[in-house]
């Protein structure tokens, strides 16, 4: 174990337990995970827990996989190319690759923030309403009362409450980026997904994504992947380090930034390479 | 000049220099400018004659008259009816074909080799003279299809023989590449992150294309069929063995009798024969009874036919602008 003397970002210091210091369960569980896309594997052989109602971070240089890890759970990964996957990805227990698996449900469950702001080009109101729309939500009472909160949770509302039906291609990046939060948050999913969420914003519009994600982890799980350092440290509370496809280590995040295990942690997050 | 010592200092090297890239760059500037002259000059040239010839032509009374004394006086006005109806009927038909056939080949088959094989027919369909259509039209249409129903319905010819139905479903075949191609690719310019974003929600594919990409894909898919229309209302070899007649003294309307009453709707008969203008003119120009006599009457239906194509073209603009606004804005 090497002693952290380098300049790592320093992590908040955060209980070890999940919310209210109970115990923490597994939510997501990658057992021996391998996903190839046509010639090209992506992750080798990951064997990775995430807990419920915390975020963890998945850090990495570019290409280690990190992308793929997330989006093999609501098997966004596969579409438009065949891949192979071996393995399992398990939520709450469930094999998420067994066959009968009914994918729009997994996906209502588990939902998705890209990496840069894609609001569909609606009105504010239609695209949070898109979600509960095509799981069949109909009623006008419904569907505002939907809106309205997942606004708010999102901590767009206030600014957004006047003109819920003009474009939402007039927004700010920033805004976007929340109000595609919101639409997420809209199907009531149990997981959030998250990949590099803020790499197109200011560091203005960074810092209110962080402050919503530290709220969202009241009752969500979020996995966020990242190439911000900082960020891991600032927002999360386990973090994984990918590298090449293979898991290199996870733990939690204030010990993965000051007393790393593996020399190669050691050398991404002090910056070193990548 | 030849180099010699005049030229021996670097400076006069580079001054040579510059003045041979400033001549090949006016040369180059001025025949790329010609060739654009030259197809402008071209068009006006085209454009020009048929206004003059056809612009004391075309009258109101020409434009709702009957042909006459052996069609070398009077109207188009069945021409006319007929183009508009054969149009209409040819877009019902191949419009929403072409349309889910874009759909499938773009958003389900995706790169398969049955999408490649569907890709590589559609080209090579655009790729036939349209004389072929026509001639197919004949054998399939109004031969295989028409005078099967005729056999399996008993009772002598009626839909074995060249009619309205036959000539707009031979122009369909025709303008379907057209709308197939345009309509993929309005569907392949809808960017990937909005369809990524509603299949993360939990939307199936056909929620997708449904709810994401035909909105944004609207503006589109309406120019280029738009577009295919004013190409095949402008058409002639397809349809003349498939059902447009040399002249007809009434208009293709069967009367429908509402009963216990006297009155009677006339609605379009797709079975009969018809009038149509670029088949006017074809006629006109090489059938007529006194070619040079009917010359004016040429110029008159060319100047309406083009009148009528370019409101189509026109209308395709306003329609993309319109709908590409909303896109924006809502």
């Amino acid at each position: 174990m090497s002693p952290a003397t380098v300049a790592a970002p320093k992590p908040k210091s955060r209980p070890t337990g999940g919310v209210n210091g109970a115990p923490l369960t597994t939510k997501i569980r990658f057992q021996d995970l391998a996903f190839t896309y046509p010639g090209r594997p992506a992750l080798r052989s990951v064997t990775l827990e995430i807990a419920e109602r915390r975020v963890t971070a998945i850090i990495g240089p570019s290409g280690c996989g990190k992308s793929t890890l997330i989006k093999s759970v609501n098997r966004i990964a596969e579409i438009g190319t065949p891949v192979t996957v071996t393995g399992k990805v398990l939520l709450d227990g469930e094999d998420l690759y067994a066959p009968g698996i009914d994918l729009v449900d997994l996906r209502r469950r588990v939902g998705m923030v890209f990496q840069r702001p894609n609001p569909f080009p609606k009105s504010i109101y239609e695209n949070v309403a898109f979600g509960p729309r095509l799981h069949g939500a109909t009623g006008r009472a419904a569907l505002d009362a939907v809106v309205e909160r997942s606004l708010k949770q999102a901590a767009l509302w206030d600014e957004v409450s006047d003109r819920l039906h003009s474009s939402a291609l007039e927004l700010s990046g920033g805004q976007q980026q929340r109000l595609c939060i919101a639409r997420v948050l809209a199907v009531d999913p149990e997981v959030v997904l998250m990949d590099e969420p803020c790499s197109a914003l200011d560091p203005i519009s960074t810092a209110r994504i962080e402050e919503l994600i530290e709220q969202l982890r009241e009752r969500y799980t979020v996995v966020i992947v990242t190439h911000n350092m900082q960020q891991a440290a600032r927002v999360s509370d386990a973090t994984a380090f990918l590298l090449d496809g293979n898991l290199v280590e996870v733990g939690e995040t204030e010990r993965i930034f000051t007393n790393p295990i593996d020399r190669r942690t050691e050398d991404y997050i002090t910056g070193r390479f990548g | 000049m030849i180099a010699g010592g005049a030229f021996d200092t670097p400076a006069e090297r580079s001054r040579m220099r510059a003045g041979r890239r400033r001549l090949l760059e006016r040369l180059a500037i001025g025949s790329l400018r010609a060739a654009t002259f030259a197809i402008l000059a071209a068009t006006i040239l085209m454009l020009g004659s048929i206004a003059i010839g056809g612009a004391t032509t075309v009258t109101w009374s020409f434009l709702t008259e009957t042909p006459r004394e052996g069609m070398t006086e009077g109207g188009i006005f069945p021409a006319i009816f007929g183009t508009l109806c054969i149009t209409l009927l040819m877009i019902l038909m191949a419009l929403p074909l072409g349309v889910c056939a874009a759909i499938y080949m773009v958003e389900y088959a995706g790169g398969s080799t049955l999408a490649r094989v569907i890709r590589a027919s559609v080209n090579n369909l655009a790729g036939v003279p349209s004389i072929v259509f026509g001639l197919f039209g004949v054998g399939f249409f109004v031969l295989f299809i028409g005078r099967g129903i005729d056999t399996v319905r008993g009772g002598g010819l009626l839909f074995g023989q060249p009619a309205m139905l036959w000539a707009a479903a031979t122009l369909a075949v025709l303008v379907l590449p057209v709308i197939i191609v345009s309509t993929a690719e309005a569907l392949n310019a809808v960017p990937r992150s909005h369809r990524e974003a509603a299949f993360a929600l939990g939307a199936t594919r056909w929620q997708v294309v449904r709810r994401v990409v035909l909105p944004q894909a609207k503006a589109g898919i309406l120019t280029g069929s738009i577009l295919s229309i004013s190409r095949g209302a402008g058409e002639t070899a397809p349809i003349l063995f498939t059902g447009c007649a040399y002249f007809l003294p009434r208009l293709p309307l069967a009367h429908l009798q509402v009963p216990f009453t006297s009155l009677s709707i006339p609605l379009v008969n797709p079975l009969d024969q018809f009038m149509e203008l670029s088949y006017h003119i074809f006629i006109m120009a090489t059938q007529s009874t006194n070619a040079t006599e009917t010359r004016a009457i040429q110029y008159g239906t060319t100047l309406v036919l083009i009148g009528l194509t370019f409101c189509l073209n026109l209308g395709a603009i306003v329609l993309r602008t319109r709908a590409r606004r909303r896109a924006v804005t809502v």
